[in-house]
C-alpha cells in the first residue's frame, strides 16, 4: 500500500480564526468598539486601563475582559471598584487568551450596554501575538523599562498591532532607553503605527490616547 | 509557550482532512511554518506523539518545512532575509520595508493509505 498525498493548504489557527470572527460579529452587533490589549507581565496593562476608565466615566460605558493564568481576582476587582463591568477569565495556565475564551466571556456581559468593550491579555510578548481575538484593535501597552530592544526581539508582536502604547515615560531620565532606537525597531516592523506615548502615574500622554479611543468608539456607532 | 495548544490545532485539522479522504491512516503531515512564527519544531512533536495515541494519526512522523523571513525595500526594491536582528534596508538604508514571506502557518498537506 502507497501513501497518497492530500492537499490541506489550510491555517493552523484556522479554527481560532472562525470564532474570532464570530466574536467580532456579535461585538459589530451592539457596535461596542473592542481592544485587545497585550503587554509583558508588569508593563502596566491594568493600570492603563483603570486611567482609561477613570477619563471616559460618564461619556462611555467600559466593559472588560481579564485573563489570567491564575485563578486570581485581582485584576477584576480593580476594574469593578472602578464602577465597570468586569469578567474574569483564567485561561488554566496557558499563556494566552483564545477566540473561545473570549466568546465565554462575551457571554457574561452586557454587550447592548456598553460602547467600549477592553480585553485584557495574558501578560506575555510571544503567544496572544498568534490567537485573534476578534477586536477592531489589537493594542501593546509597551513600557521603558523593559528596555528600548524588545521590537527587535519580540518582531510578531509588533507587525501584529494598530496601537503601541510606551508606558511610564516618567522613568525616561532614569533609564537607558534610546526612544530612537525603539522607534526605528518599531517602524521597520509596522510603518507608520499610531504611538503614544504616556504615563499612567503622571497622566502625560493620555489626553491624546483618549481622543483617539473616543473617536475610533464614535465611528463604530455609526457602522 | 503555546505548542501543546497548536498541536491540538493540528491534530483536529489533520484527522478532519483524513476523514472526509476516507483515510484508513495518517503516516505524514506537512507543515509549513515562517521563520517569525515562534514555535519549537522538538517541542511540537513531543507533544504530537503523546496526543496522537490512539487516533488516525498516531505513528505519523511531522514534516517541518521553514521558510526564511523576507523583505522587501519599498524605496530601492531590494529583496533581503533577515539575518540576526532586524536591520534596515542593506542595499540603501531605507526602513520602509515589507515583510514578503516568513509568517506562514499552514497545514500544507497529509500523506495518507487508503
Amino acid at each position: 500500500m502507497s501513501a497518497i498525498r492530500v492537499p490541506v493548504v489550510e491555517k493552523i489557527f484556522s479554527a481560532n480564526d472562525r470564532m474570532a470572527r464570530l466574536n467580532y460579529n456579535r461585538l459589530q452587533k451592539d457596535r461596542v468598539f473592542s481592544v485587545n490589549l497585550m503587554a509583558s507581565p508588569g508593563a502596566g496593562k491594568t493600570s492603563f486601563i483603570l486611567q482609561t476608565i477613570k477619563r471616559l466615566k460618564g461619556v462611555h460605558r467600559v466593559g472588560v475582559i481579564e485573563g489570567d493564568t491564575a485563578p486570581v481576582t485581582i485584576d477584576a476587582d480593580k476594574i469593578i471598584q472602578a464602577g465597570m463591568p468586569a469578567v474574569q477569565i483564567n485561561t488554566g495556565g496557558d499563556c494566552h487568551l483564545d477566540a473561545s475564551m473570549v466568546s465565554d466571556g462575551l457571554d457574561q456581559l452586557p454587550l447592548n450596554e456598553l460602547d467600549l468593550l477592553i480585553i485584557e491579555n495574558v501578560g506575555n510578548l510571544i503567544c496572544p501575538a498568534a490567537w485573534d481575538l476578534g477586536t477592531d484593535v489589537k493594542l501593546l501597552v509597551s513600557s521603558v523599562p523593559e528596555g528600548d530592544d524588545k521590537p527587535y526581539k519580540y518582531p510578531n508582536i509588533y507587525r501584529g498591532l494598530d496601537v503601541l502604547v510606551i508606558n511610564k515615560i516618567d522613568l525616561l531620565p532614569y533609564i537607558d532607553f534610546n526612544m530612537d532606537y525603539f522607534r526605528q525597531g518599531v517602524e521597520m516592523l509596522n510603518p507608520g503605527l499610531v504611538t503614544f506615548p504616556v504615563s499612567c502615574k503622571t497622566g502625560e500622554g493620555l489626553d491624546a490616547w483618549i481622543d483617539w479611543l473616543t473617536s475610533k468608539v464614535k465611528e463604530k456607532k455609526l457602522h | 509557550m503555546h505548542e501543546l495548544s497548536v498541536t491540538e490545532n493540528i491534530l483536529s485539522l489533520a484527522s478532519d482532512h483524513a476523514q472526509k479522504s476516507g483515510a484508513t491512516r495518517v503516516t505524514a503531515i506537512n507543515l509549513v511554518i515562517g521563520q517569525l512564527s515562534s514555535i519549537v519544531d522538538d517541542s511540537v512533536q513531543f507533544y504530537w506523539d503523546l496526543i496522537s495515541e490512539n487516533t488516525i494519526c498516531a505513528g505519523s512522523v511531522l514534516n517541518f518545512s521553514r521558510t526564511p523571513a523576507v523583505f522587501r525595500c519599498l524605496d530601492c526594491h531590494h529583496e533581503f532575509s533577515l539575518e540576526a536582528r532586524l536591520s534596515p534596508c542593506p542595499s540603501c538604508g531605507s526602513l520602509r520595508n515589507q515583510l514578503i514571506s516568513g509568517e506562514e502557518f499552514y497545514l500544507d498537506s497529509i500523506e495518507i493509505e487508503k
